[in-house]
């Protein structure tokens, strides 16, 4: 006992105090909200398109870079191909959306996911109890939405938590292509859910597909089977990205909270692979 | 004359695909066997539609350090070798599946991941419904049935559990899977391309390294790629922050499964400070694009370096303070010993790898035993346990981990200097190569197969999961169902690493 006592003094609080305090350090790699710069684009552009594993970038009408966070997997080669500054990945952790369009960015500033409104908000009060499904998840957003639940983050302060039945929940965190072996598991369990309810998507292949979009043995995500209600980019989502996308869902972040300071990723690397 | 001889290759190298011999059923049957009482694991054992069916296995020994690979034709069955080798049961329950083929008296034949029919398959099978198989059951007045899944209660993988009980005692697991398959390796075929290094990298997302390693060291081994040693020392040491962060993780996972929340609480942050340390290197908690074919995408500079340096210290403190109480806690370790013990003669014939084998004295490393790259320099002995419960296959995992702090700690200061990057070059036509990287669950095994224009004609994924399932199964007879969850942790297998 006291040996526990003396461990417990040894590994001290280490709770993050965001979102009242300042958001945890990332690392200088890290690849959050990319930036397109439509004008250091002399040429190149379909070679740059091309060189994009998931297809997340096109031209729109008027021939101008756009990049569908909701694809995006943020493995930065876009960056790499670009002419230097073209595409930059930036320190920008803040993703999640709450529309689909809202993911599909050119030069713009991206439409932060606001409040849930109405009925819904004021049912769920000040707690969000979420019921997750893997449906063909690589483990990668599985494990980064469960590190939320660790002391260092512990997102139970905001009254959100992950439970062991639908019918205990307000809604679903659905990560994973939707395999079709999954589809009817993820049917019953959102019909399980009491109403209204509601779902994120987390992740790439969750929002669209991502890498596995197209695939006879995908859904290509849970988009077009369940109306969905916050989208959370990324190949996993930073622990970070997910818990602000959930923070601005139930209200407990706002537009007027202090931006973080951003800052373009420190990623050295410029050669060809 | 017929060949007698199989086709002698090394972890990380390729051969021609004609330098492979193609053997009679009946020497191919007596190879395979002898192989395997010999002491050779099978690494992979895959079909591919060519000549009819031409059934490839590769014997990996690791006495020797020898890989053995030969082939053999087939219509559309032949006679399974299961009976005789358990080993590979599953492999032949895959080749069934994907091609429509029979093994002839194959004991357990049922889908392995209920998927549709591979490209160049026999026809006249349509793929099964999920979970629509024929279950083992048992009958008596005291005997019930307890199905679990596809969506369990925690945030984890899909996967369908049937226990038959007597009681509280469990008869018999069946575990039936498939529910995560996304047809990774339909897709690769006709790579690599632009996507084919991230499939390796969603394999198994917790195992981003050990898979993407995997696939670089087969795409340089066909296209004759020296990768630098700088490059090497950088995916040596994601490869073991990527061991350290899930054994530790797991270390606070089954803590927290006997209700002993302290470490369970400070394993949990400790994990999450170890994938800091490869975000760090690479801008990704979980290693993404880290590993790239020729080398490593990202250089560490000096205050990387030191930055690592000083985080690992703190780190190792921190994960030994929390993981040696266990050792010490009576609640914890009456809840460890015994619960979930496997036989080393059933982990034997079952061809079980990684901890869960090494806790059943199993004692194999692919680092040790087929080394390549970083683990050429740097010799590593293998943790391992007697008694293959949950105790061994936890404490395996802690012995392991400390090994990795230790590697670390002396790599990080000693990296060699140069580039990190080898230029990329075209695979070799008609080429088979193997490679074998030991992942945190024990030995993944890449198997790519090209063809006429040096694109991928097959390519074949073994994750140690797909190894380690039965494992699980055979050592939940005869406890009681409550010790499930414990005993899953202590193996804790990948899903989507099985369904692929």
């Amino acid at each position: 006992m006291l040996r526990i006592i003396r461990e417990r003094l040894r590994q001290r609080f280490r709770t993050i105090s965001f979102p009242r305090g300042a958001p945890p350090a990332l690392p200088a790699r890290f690849r959050g909200l990319p930036r397109i710069d439509q004008s250091r684009f002399v040429h190149g552009v379909d070679e740059v398109i091309a060189s994009c594993p998931t297809g997340a970038l096109s031209r729109d009408a008027k021939g101008a870079l756009t990049l569908d966070l909701g694809r995006c997997i943020f493995c930065g080669e876009c960056a790499r191909m670009a002419p230097q500054g073209a595409i930059t990945f930036t320190s920008d952790y803040r993703l999640a959306v709450r529309t689909r369009e809202h993911l599909v960015l050119s030069e713009g500033e991206l439409r932060h996911a606001v409040e849930l409104g109405g009925k819904l908000r004021r049912q769920l009060g000040r707690s969000l109890k979420l019921r997750q499904v893997s449906a063909g998840g690589c483990n990668g957003c599985e494990a980064d939405a469960n590190v939320l639940t660790t002391i260092g983050w512990d997102m139970g302060r905001f009254g959100i938590q992950f439970v062991a039945s639908p019918r205990h929940a307000d809604g679903l965190l659905v990560t994973g292509p939707v395999t079709r072996n999954m589809l009817l598991a993820l049917r019953k369990t959102y019909e399980a859910v009491p109403a209204p309810k509601i779902v994120i998507a987390s992740g790439a292949c969750a929002i669209s597909g991502g890498l596995y979009r197209g695939f006879a043995e995908t859904c290509n995500g849970v988009t077009e089977l369940l109306p969905v209600d916050l989208f959370v980019p990324g190949c996993p989502p930073h622990p970070l990205t997910l818990l602000d996308g959930l923070l601005r869902l139930i209200g407990r972040i706002g537009e007027k909270d202090p931006l973080p300071s951003i800052t373009p990723s420190g990623e050295e690397t410029t050669r060809e692979l | 004359m017929a060949p007698t001889n199989a086709a002698l290759l090394a972890n990380g190298a390729a051969v021609p695909v004609g330098h492979i011999p193609v053997f009679p059923w009946k020497t191919f049957r007596s190879w395979l066997l002898s192989s395997v009482s010999d002491g050779a694991e099978i690494a992979s054992f895959f079909a591919r539609p060519e000549k009819g069916f031409t059934l490839t296995a590769v014997c990996a020994d690791p006495g020797t350090g020898n890989l053995q690979a030969a082939s053999t034709r087939v219509e559309d069955a032949w006679d399974s070798l299961t009976p005789e080798c358990e080993a590979v049961h599953l492999f032949e329950r895959e080749m069934a599946e994907q091609y429509n083929m029979t093994p002839n008296g194959h004991p357990w034949l049922k889908p392995v991941r209920f998927q549709p029919p591979m490209d160049g398959s026999r026809p006249g099978r349509a793929t099964p419904e999920i979970g629509d198989t024929r279950f083992f059951s048992i009958e008596g007045d005291e005997v019930h049935e307890v199905a679990v899944g596809p969506v369990h209660a925690g945030v984890i993988e899909p996967g369908h559990f049937r226990f038959q009980c007597n009681g509280e005692t469990v008869l018999h697991l069946e575990i039936s899977l498939g529910y995560q398959h996304r047809g990774v390796e339909r897709a690769l075929i006709g790579g690599p391309d632009v996507r084919s290094v991230h499939f390796a990298e969603t394999l198994a997302g917790d195992t981003t390294i050990g898979h993407a390693t995997a696939y670089c060291e087969a795409i340089e081994a066909l296209a004759s790629i020296a990768v630098p040693p700088r490059a090497q020392a950088i995916r040596a040491i994601a490869l073991e922050l990527e061991r350290l962060a899930n054994h530790i993780g797991d270390l606070g996972a089954l803590a927290g499964d006997v209700g002993f929340l302290p470490t369970s609480s400070w394993c949990g942050r400790i994990r999450g400070d170890i994938l800091s340390m490869t975000a760090l290197v690479c801008g990704s908690r979980f290693g993404r694009g880290l590993v790239r074919p020729g080398g490593v995408a990202y250089d560490l500079d000096e205050m990387a370096i030191g930055e690592l340096h000083e985080r690992l210290s703190s780190v190792a403190r921190d994960a030994g303070g929390a993981c040696g109480l266990l050792w010490s806690a009576p609640s914890v370790l009456a809840r460890f010993e015994g619960t979930g013990a496997l036989a080393a003669a059933t982990a034997r014939r079952l061809g079980m790898t990684g901890p869960a084998a090494r806790a059943c004295a199993i004692e194999r490393d692919v680092r040790r035993d087929f080394p390549t790259g970083f683990w050429r320099f740097s010799q590593l002995a293998v943790s391992s346990g007697r008694t293959g419960d949950v105790f061994a296959r936890a404490y395996v995992r802690w012995l392991e981990a400390q090994r990795s702090f230790a590697f670390l700690e002396e790599q990080i200061a000693a990296l060699p200097r140069g580039e990190t990057l080898a230029s990329a070059r075209k695979p070799a036509r008609n080429a088979l190569a193997v490679s074998l990287v030991e992942g945190w669950r024990g030995m993944i095994c890449h198997c790519a197969v090209t063809g006429a224009q040096g694109a991928f004609t097959r390519y074949k994924i073994v994750d140690p999961s797909f190894r380690n399932w039965m494992g699980l199964a055979m050592a939940m007879r005869g406890e009681p169902i409550s010790d499930f969850p414990l005993c899953n942790k202590s193996f804790n297998l990948s899903y989507c690493g099985h369904d692929l």
